[in-house]
Parts: structure tokens; C-alpha cells; sequence
């Protein structure tokens, strides 16, 4: 493993940390568009070569994750004229430290995980600490997009690990495209509710009305 | 060739149904019309096995006929009873409804039928995304809050089991096979010479994933709140079909896991999230006072049950695969005399109706059958199917186990018994007077409470067989 995928990777993870203690959602939404554009190059400098699936995947992906799901939920912020406040379930400093705690985790479960490649294996901890820090969003922010953001996350997270298959089944990594349908039917239903004023607001804490 | 058919034929009638081109009363024919073909295809499965296609990616195993045959069943009586459903509740044409519809049975086929890890992942997230709008069918604001729920929460689940896969594919690679990566067959046959680490760890997400579609505790806790505001026929759709796809799923890992030798990891882990969701179910229903919410609690456990036959082993695994059927079968009836019941009172409340039996006397039976069936009294085909798990459980060295299901079986009897025969029997209400159903409201049902039934007292020896053949591939036997 190079130098510059290290640097790449430790990248991702700061990113993570930016949609943890930050208070704006627009801020969030720009650090998963840079969270997307990093793991979108990842496969050309972890596998050098310019193999043609290699490049198709990093294309792809670097369209899907960092151009256009970004944009499309600025655009709905706008249009569903969300506030622009986070609104965590627990406080910043908390969020952080639990984002520590994950990737410490992260780095334990890895170490019990040899990857065949030993070359790839900072990928293992960096998928999983992802994958914690997205579930993390999903559950402590409160509003519907903030969720959304959490949901990318995740999907991060799965598609860094994902990458140690990159070379040998690229079509395997590929389908975890198939979640942004998710992001794109939950954005678009963030949009619709508003149209439809059915909520006074996105925050799925008001989605309550369905209760034991 | 007709296991293609089986995916296609559905995902063709979906494609003409969304169009503009039919009527609404073609569309429902178009409906039918795949159901039924669907189900000679099955039935020509059964008679006549075939061959793998696409580079064995799709094949019909013992294990996935089972799923398919449930399925093909539940799906022609739910097909007939859309069509007096959509008489009398349809707020936009249902262009979108039946063709959902055609789309899960498409999607479901393709689950059950892949061979290859990817594709059936693919499946389950079409079979996901296909009932989002069927649960939004009547466009308010308490169905919008269910599909959102729904949809959050399964969507988490099945990106936990893509990564499952993942380790799943990190696991065969480091087997050190060269060939092509995922395909079932090879996934058992190489099992022993993968990492062991890797692939405990790809059964937790896999379990995880797919248990938060199944609906096992503590994940399901999208399900009430789903089966609270879906359609009958939908409730019934997912309760059935869509969480055995989720179970087939399950199975196929623990399929690969066994042969590795990793039933000792397993096999707690499975009992353990079986117990809790009989538990989860137990103190739901006892509290709960709105029947299509009572049906939820007891799909979790059912579910519960499902995985908790995995966990014991032996007949434990025969008797799961002949509970998912029954399950199935069950839950179509009861999901379906219970929506005939709110369709005609207009509420799930279950304090405020009564006398069903005197207004609506064919649901009310059906919704007294429903009752019996589901809670796993004789002579319905549950008390088999649950008596063999316990036999498994007893056998396999578990009295413990036996004993804590028995005891939670019997309260979730006394909750459901003590909501529904207060629906059924009593005074009915004067604003409600007798009526005639529409046998395409009570068709469907009967049929399926005389399948429940007959599964109870005979169970035909092709059925068996391929019971028998199931739950060997799962690593236990038949009684």
C-alpha cells in the first residue's frame, strides 16, 4: 500500500468526523461529496494499471457519489426550504467522542480480520468505522435529511470495504449502487412531504403518530 | 427456460399493467392471468425438475421450491382477492398497485430461484422497493409515516447484508479459489477451506440484514406500524411471501456456515434471536388492542419460530420448512378475514366491533379459523409444524428452550384468543347489518384456511420428500 492511498483513506475517515461535530447541514452534505471523491479515485490508485472495470467503477462512482447525490440533496434542502441546523439527538462533543469509539473499534475488529491481500488492509478498518459513524448519524440526527446523510455514509463505508473485491469481481462492488435508489426514493419523498405540507417538518421525530 | 419464465412472465404483466393501454378491468385480468401461469410453472417444477440455467447463477434446489411453492399459492389467492378489494377501496386506478403487485412476484421469484449470492441480494432489494408502494396505497398521512418507517429501516438492513456478501466473497477469495466467486454450489462445497472469521462475520450481518426484513426482535420494529396501515392483501403479501424470501436468505448462510463446520457458532446465535422475538411478540400482543397490530406481533413470532427451528437442528429444521408454509398460508387467511372485517366496519380498533359472526358470518368464520390456525391449535397445520420444532428442541438436548417456548406459545395464545373472539362473538353493531360478501373477498381466504387445514391432517408424500430434502441440505433431517 502506497503512501497516497494512505493519505486518501485517513482522509475518509476525517470526513467522518466533519459530519460529526459539524452544525450546518451544508457542511455535512460537502464533506460526504469529499467522502465520495475520495473513495471514488481509491480503486485507480490501489490497483494501478488502468484496467477498464477499474475505471468504469471509479467514473461511476465519483458521478454517483460525489456529484450528483450531493447536488441532488442541496437541491432538495432548497426546495423543501429545510432550516439549516443539524439538530443532533446528543450533543457535538458526545457525537465525536463515540465517532473516537468507533473507529477505535474499528481498528480492534479489523485486527481479527486478515485480509488474502495484506496490501488492502487499511480498508477493512476504514469500511467498518464508516459504517459505525453512518449508523451513528442515522440514529442520533433528528431531521429526514440528516438521516439521508447518515444513509450515504453507510453506503460508504460498505463500498470502501467493497473495494478489496474491486479487482477480482468488480460487478459485486458495483451493485451497491443500487442502494443510492434508496437515497434517491427517500430525498425525493423529503421533497414530496414538503409539497405536500402532510408534516409541519422533515424531522422523522414527528413521525410519531404510529405508536404502542 | 421456465425457470426464467418464472421471473419474466411476472415482470412482463408488471411492465403492460403500468401502461396506459388497459382498462382496470383488464389490468386485474392481466393479474390473474400471471398468477396463475405462475403457478403452473411451479407446478411443473414439482413434476418435472429442471436443469440450472444461466451458468448455474439460476437453479430450483428443494429449499428454494419450497419458498416458490408458498409464494406462487399465496400470491394467486391474494391476486383473486385484489380484484374485490380494488372494487372498494382504490383511490387512483390502481395502475400502480397491480403492477407493484406483478413487480414483487417477479422480484420474489428471482430471489428464491438465484444461485448466485449477488443476484438474490439484487432480488431482495427489488422485492424491497416493490411494496413501498403498496403500502402507500391509500396516500394519507398515517400511510406515508409506515412507508417511511419501512423503508429507513429495511434499507439499513439490506445495506448490512451487502456488506455481508461482501465478507461472504472476501471469505470464498481467501479459500483460494479461482473460479467464479458467489454461486451457491461452490459457496458449500468450499466452505470448510474458507476463513472461519470471515465467515462468522458475514453470517452476523447476513443475520442481521436480512433478520431486520424477516422482522425478527429486536429489528421489527418497522412491523407494526407497516401491517397497522397496509392494505389487507399487502399485509398479508409481506407477512407471507416477502419475509420467507428474507428466510431463504438466512437459510442459504446457514447452508455455507454448516458446511463449514460452524454449526456450534450458529446455532445459539439463531435460538438466541428466536427467543427473543417470541418474548417481543408475547408482551406486544397481551397489551395490544388493534388487530391488524396483533397480526404484526405475531409475524414476529412466527419468524421468531422459523429461526428458532434453525437453531435446534434435526427435525427442528424439517419442521421449520413445513412452518413456513404453514405460516404463510396462515397469515394470508387471517390477514385477509381481518381486512373483510375492517373493511366493513371502517376501524382496527378491536374494542369498538363486535358480532362479526352475526354481520359478516363468513369472515367472522374465517377470522375464528384465522385465530385457531395461527396460534398452533389442532387440527391446523401450525401444531405440526410448531410440535415438530419442539421435538427438535427437546431432542436436540434443549429442554430449556423447549420449555420457554411453550410457556410464550401459550400466552400469545391467550392474547390473540382473548382480542379477536371479542370481534367475532357478542351483539353486532345495529349500524352494520348483515350483507352478502363478495366471493372474491372470501374466496381467497377459504381456500387458503382449507390448505392450513389439510396441511394439519395429511401431508402428501411429494411434500415430504421434499421437506425431507430441504431441511437435509440445512444440515438436519425428517422425522
Amino acid at each position: 500500500m502506497s503512501h497516497l492511498d494512505q493519505v486518501l483513506l485517513l482522509t475518509v475517515v476525517l470526513t467522518n468526523f466533519v459530519v460529526l461535530g459539524t452544525t450546518r447541514l451544508s457542511t455535512c452534505i460537502r464533506a460526504i461529496a469529499v467522502q465520495g471523491l475520495l473513495l471514488g479515485v481509491l480503486p485507480l490508485v490501489l490497483h494501478p494499471g488502468a484496467e477498464p472495470g477499474l475505471v468504469a467503477l471509479a467514473v461511476g462512482t465519483v458521478l454517483v457519489k460525489a456529484v450528483f447525490l450531493p447536488s441532488f440533496l442541496l437541491w432538495a434542502i432548497r426546495e423543501a426550504s429545510v432550516r439549516r441546523e443539524v439538530e443532533p439527538l446528543i450533543g457535538y462533543i458526545t457525537s465525536l467522542l463515540l465517532g473516537a469509539v468507533a473507529v477505535a473499534i474499528a481498528f480492534a475488529v479489523a485486527q481479527r480480520l486478515p485480509l488474502p491481500e495484506q496490501s488492502l488492509a487499511l480498508l477493512v478498518p476504514v469500511g467498518l468505522s464508516t459504517v459505525i459513524i453512518g449508523l451513528l448519524v442515522l440514529t442520533t440526527r433528528v431531521k429526514a435529511v440528516t438521516q439521508v446523510v447518515g444513509y450515504v455514509m453507510l453506503e460508504n463505508g460498505i463500498y470502501a470495504f467493497g473495494l478489496t473485491l474491486a479487482k477480482r469481481v468488480p460487478l459485486l462492488v458495483e451493485l451497491g449502487v443500487l442502494l443510492d435508489v434508496f437515497v434517491g426514493v427517500f430525498v425525493m419523498g423529503i421533497v414530496v412531504f414538503h409539497i405536500n405540507r402532510e408534516f409541519d417538518s422533515l424531522s422523522s421525530a414527528h413521525l410519531t403518530e404510529l405508536k404502542d | 427456460m421456465r425457470l426464467i419464465a418464472l421471473i419474466l412472465v411476472p415482470l412482463l404483466g408488471a411492465l403492460i399493467a403500468s401502461g396506459r393501454v388497459l382498462t382496470a378491468r383488464r389490468r386485474v385480468t392481466c393479474l390473474l392471468a400471471a398468477a396463475v401461469v405462475h403457478l403452473a410453472l411451479t407446478a411443473s417444477l414439482w413434476l418435472v425438475p429442471a436443469e440450472p440455467v444461466l451458468g448455474g447463477w439460476l437453479a430450483g434446489d428443494p429449499l428454494g421450491l419450497v419458498v416458490l411453492s408458498l409464494v406462487s399459492v399465496l400470491f394467486l389467492a391474494l391476486a383473486a382477492y385484489s380484484v374485490g378489494y380494488l372494487q372498494v377501496e382504490n383511490p387512483r386506478g390502481g395502475r400502480l398497485f397491480v403492477s407493484c403487485l406483478m413487480g414483487f412476484l417477479a422480484a420474489a421469484s428471482l430471489v428464491v430461484l438465484s444461485h448466485q449470492m449477488g443476484l438474490m441480494w439484487v432480488g431482495l432489494e427489488a422485492t424491497t422497493l416493490s411494496m413501498a408502494p403498496l403500502i402507500f396505497h391509500r396516500h394519507d398521512r398515517r400511510s406515508l409515516e409506515a412507508v417511511w418507517k419501512y423503508l429507513v429501516i429495511s434499507s439499513v438492513g439490506i445495506a448490512l447484508a451487502l456488506l455481508g456478501m461482501f465478507f461472504l466473497a472476501t471469505a470464498q477469495v481467501g479459500g483460494g479459489t479461482s473460479g467464479p466467486l458467489m454461486v451457491l454450489e461452490d459457496l458449500v462445497s468450499q466452505a470448510p477451506a474458507m476463513s472461519p472469521a470471515w465467515l462468522k462475520a458475514a453470517f452476523i450481518f447476513l443475520l442481521v440484514g436480512f433478520g431486520t426484513k424477516m422482522g425478527l426482535a429486536p429489528m421489527h420494529t418497522w412491523k407494526p406500524d407497516t401491517y397497522g396501515e397496509a392494505p389487507p392483501l399487502v399485509g398479508a403479501l409481506m407477512a407471507g411471501a416477502l419475509t420467507s424470501c428474507a428466510f431463504l436468505g438466512i437459510a442459504r448462510i446457514v447452508q455455507i456456515t454448516t458446511s463449514a463446520g460452524l454449526a456450534d457458532f450458529i446455532r445459539p446465535l439463531l435460538i438466541g434471536f428466536g427467543l427473543l422475538s417470541l418474548l417481543v411478540a408475547a408482551v406486544f400482543i397481551v397489551a395490544q388492542s388493534d388487530i391488524k397490530r396483533l397480526l404484526a406481533y405475531s409475524s414476529v413470532e412466527h419468524m421468531g419460530l422459523l429461526v428458532l427451528g434453525l437453531g435446534v437442528g434435526g427435525v427442528g429444521a424439517y419442521g421449520t420448512m413445513l412452518h413456513l408454509i404453514n405460516n404463510g398460508l396462515a397469515k394470508g387467511l387471517l390477514f385477509l378475514a381481518v381486512g373483510n372485517v375492517v373493511l366493513a366496519t371502517g376501524t382496527s380498533h378491536a374494542p369498538r366491533i363486535h358480532g362479526i359472526l352475526r354481520s359478516r358470518p363468513v369472515s367472522g368464520v374465517l377470522l375464528v379459523a384465522g385465530l385457531f390456525a395461527v396460534t398452533g391449535s389442532p387440527p391446523f397445520g401450525l401444531f405440526l409444524s410448531e410440535f415438530t420444532i419442539l421435538s427438535g428442541a427437546v431432542r436436540g438436548g434443549h429442554p430449556w428452550v423447549a420449555a420457554a417456548m411453550l410457556l410464550l406459545l401459550a400466552v400469545i395464545f391467550i392474547g390473540m384468543a382473548s382480542v379477536i373472539l371479542e370481534v367475532a362473538y357478542g351483539e353486532s353493531d345495529p349500524a352494520l347489518p348483515r350483507v352478502r360478501e363478495s366471493a372474491w373477498l372470501t374466496g381467497g381466504p377459504l381456500a387458503l384456511a382449507a390448505g392450513v387445514l389439510l396441511l394439519g391432517l395429511y401431508i402428501p408424500p411429494a411434500l415430504h420428500s421434499l421437506l425431507a430434502r430441504a431441511a437435509a441440505s440445512l444440515g438436519g433431517g425428517a422425522p
